[in-house]
């Protein structure tokens, strides 16, 4: 799946990418029930903070699994893993900011 | 010249130059919509009420527009895995059906912007509305770039594949990596703005 397996375009991987078109099928069918679920549980009206964790629950497994298997991030080489872990600690300390200014003032007196 | 390891990897990453480009670009993108994330969360917790997005906003519309992309993201690796099978035909159709739905992801788009914009809401209208603008404005030049990119490889691009199909095969990988990041933005987008 990664790019020196496309640098080999032999039988013996064409059998192997068969394979492989079966979990992107699967994968497609997940997708799809989840996005069901997403929609339903909107129309249960949960309270917001119930509603928020588990909107974000439902989608971040859909976007596990479209980054897990449709960009192959589930065999990728090392060097590929550490870009994102990278990326994912400043991801957070972003997503962290807004919430942290927010609670009464930790770095912004009110 | 020659542009480096396009298709032999490099010893030292263990990838061809064109893989961990892609994903660089990719992890500054994840920085530029974390960027306008973190500003929605800013903007929301601060205001004193925030309407929930369906009663603004059309959820059968974005419901259809969540079942266009997944699908389109589908037909891509169908259309990378048809160029590993070297079934140049069949990446055509799968490439040819992901720009197809990359289209329909746009015209739904164009008649949900007008409706609003019928209806007087723009962006300057309240923050819920500067920010589902600002969000999926940025979205849709991302699906407009990549159907750019995907229709040059569909179209004028495909000649590589008749003089060098392992880099063309990697530059339509590299083209799909960018697609499903388009897809998976979406995924988070559509409940945030729509159910929330």
């Amino acid at each position: 799946m990664t790019s020196d397996h496309a640098a080999e375009l032999t039988s013996e991987h064409a059998a192997d990418i068969d394979r492989h078109v079966r979990v992107y099928i699967t994968v497609f069918v997940a997708l799809m029930a989840l996005t069901i679920v997403t929609v339903a549980i909107s129309y249960l009206h949960l309270p917001t903070a119930m509603a928020i964790t588990v909107a974000l629950f439902v989608a971040t497994v859909k976007g596990t699994l479209v980054a897990g298997y449709f960009m192959h991030l589930i065999s990728e080489k090392k060097l590929i893993y550490a870009v994102l872990i990278l990326t994912a600690v400043f991801f957070v300390a972003l997503m962290a900011l807004p919430v942290v200014t927010h609670s009464n003032g930790f770095w912004i007196p009110e | 010249m020659d542009i480096p390891y396009t298709v032999e990897v490099r010893r030292d990453t263990g990838l061809t130059n064109g893989k961990i480009g892609i994903w660089l670009f990719l992890a500054s993108e994840v920085m530029l919509f974390g960027a306008l994330f973190a500003s929605y969360i800013l903007i929301r917790v601060g205001n004193p009420s925030w309407p929930r997005g369906d009663t603004i906003l059309n959820v059968p519309l974005a419901t259809f527009n969540t079942v266009v992309l997944i699908s389109s993201s589908v037909t891509m690796v169908m259309a990378w895995a048809s160029l590993m099978r070297h079934r140049f035909g069949t990446f055509r159709i799968y490439m040819g059906a992901t720009i197809l739905l990359g289209f329909v992801f746009l015209v739904v788009k164009y008649f949900e912007y007008s409706h609003k914009f019928h209806d007087g809401l723009y962006p300057s209208t309240n923050n819920f509305l500067a920010l589902y603008f600002t969000l999926t404005g940025l979205h849709m030049l991302h699906v407009f770039g990549g159907m750019v990119v995907n229709a040059y490889f569909w179209g004028p691009g495909a000649k590589l594949w008749k003089t060098n199909p392992v880099w063309f095969t990697n530059r339509v990988e590299h083209s799909g990596l960018f697609w499903h990041f388009v897809d998976l933005v979406w995924i988070f987008l559509f409940p945030v703005l729509y159910l929330l």
